[in-house]
């Protein structure tokens, strides 16, 4: 095991790589803990409270939430560069994969056990986002109308299974709202 | 006709993209009834298949995208299908972002992180329960799940990798022994 910190400077290539990299490995799901786990532990290339609030973009916008994720950290590196070098990082390896995978379907499909396994691994996927949802959840609870909006979103979404957008529209600007109308309380 | 398939690809992804709002998952129904009832490029039975494929795949669940754009004009379909469904959500999000960062430090601009993050947060662990709970993985699932999310927050070195041919593992093991149902 090394205990030396390396230093891991954000170049072009750099973000490419790790984008891609992500892109190849994330079996099952849970890009967006690959991304937390690469990009913030490992390499420190933004904190952990950019990365929530990056994240918490990349859901409201349209588009699957890790190709915003990587434009937004890209961006927040390199610039446009970096963000096209994040996308196209990112799509690059799974578009020749799912592609390999669809002309072998037929193969694929004949295979015992294929099924069990690929449940088995987005059920682990599935615990390297979690780890952003708990970190997440523990930043909301520094503060009252943060845990208040962060419980009705969950409990409203996940559980009722509302509309995320009506959700949104309307816990939205209350908790925007609020965090606003305490800065200033304070000031 | 075969030639402007791809041209029909990126047409009907295009609005797609747009539209998917809280993610890819959320347009799946209607990519479905676009590219098996309105253009008949896919049968009902090979959309299930190309999406069990797509689950297969590394990256994200929209490369089901992909997929289909294949399937239905090869190279250049794919190609199609990928640019239409990504490249429009990904400038509007440049777009915003770029916005975004130009008004950092301003108070909206704090309170709007501020405000936004635990609403991010929430529909995140939201997400995290209906993937748990569409995935056909049942109690088992959910075990596997806290306990590699335990074991990564305990072991941060540990490589995901490791931990996904465990859990796949565990799972064919599982079902072997007990049937189906677990």
């Amino acid at each position: 095991m090394t205990s030396t910190e390396r230093e891991y400077p954000a170049s072009i290539p750099a973000i490419f790589l790790m984008f891609f990299r992500i892109g190849l490995l994330s079996f099952g799901g849970g890009l967006s803990g690959w991304v937390f786990r690469e990009a913030v532990l490992i390499r420190r290339w933004i904190s952990e409270d950019e990365f929530l609030s990056g994240l918490a973009v990349s859901q409201v916008l349209p588009g699957a939430n890790i190709a915003n994720l990587s434009v937004y950290i890209g961006n927040k590196l390199k610039g446009p560069l970096g963000s096209v070098a994040a996308l196209v990082g990112l799509l690059g390896g799974p578009f020749f994969a799912v592609i390999a995978l669809a002309s072998s379907y037929s193969i694929l499909q004949k295979t015992p056990f294929a099924e069990d396994a690929l449940d088995g691994v987005t059920a682990a996927a599935i615990g390297l986002i979690l780890i952003v949802a708990v970190k997440g959840a523990r930043r909301a609870t520094h503060r009252p109308e943060a845990l208040a909006a962060f419980l009705a979103c969950f409990i409203a979404v996940g559980l009722l299974h509302w509309s995320l957008l009506a959700v949104v529209v309307v816990v939205g600007p209350l908790s925007v709202f609020a965090a606003w109308f305490r800065r200033r309380a304070r000031a | 006709m075969r030639d402007d398939l791809p041209l029909g690809l990126l047409i009907v992804f295009v609005p797609f993209s747009l539209l998917s709002i809280g993610g890819g998952a959320s347009v799946l129904a209607g990519i479905q009834h676009q590219v098996v009832d309105v253009h008949h490029w896919v049968t009902a039975r090979e959309f299930v298949d190309l999406f069990a494929l797509s689950r297969a795949a590394p990256g994200p669940g929209t490369m089901l995208a992909t997929a289909i754009g294949w399937h239905v004009a090869g190279w250049m379909g794919a190609l199609a299908a990928t640019v239409g469904l990504f490249l429009p959500s990904s400038l509007l999000c440049y777009a915003v972002v770029q916005f975004w960062n130009r008004h950092r430090g301003k108070s909206w601009h704090t309170a709007l992180e501020e405000g936004l993050a635990p609403v991010g947060s929430g529909l995140f662990l939201a997400g995290v329960v209906s993937i748990l709970r569409i995935g056909g993985g049942g109690v088992l699932a959910w075990v596997l799940a806290i306990g590699s999310a335990g074991l990564l927050t305990w072991r941060p070195k540990l490589h995901p990798l490791l931990l996904f041919a465990v859990g796949g593992a565990i799972f064919v093991a599982v079902r072997a022994y007990f049937g189906p149902s677990a």
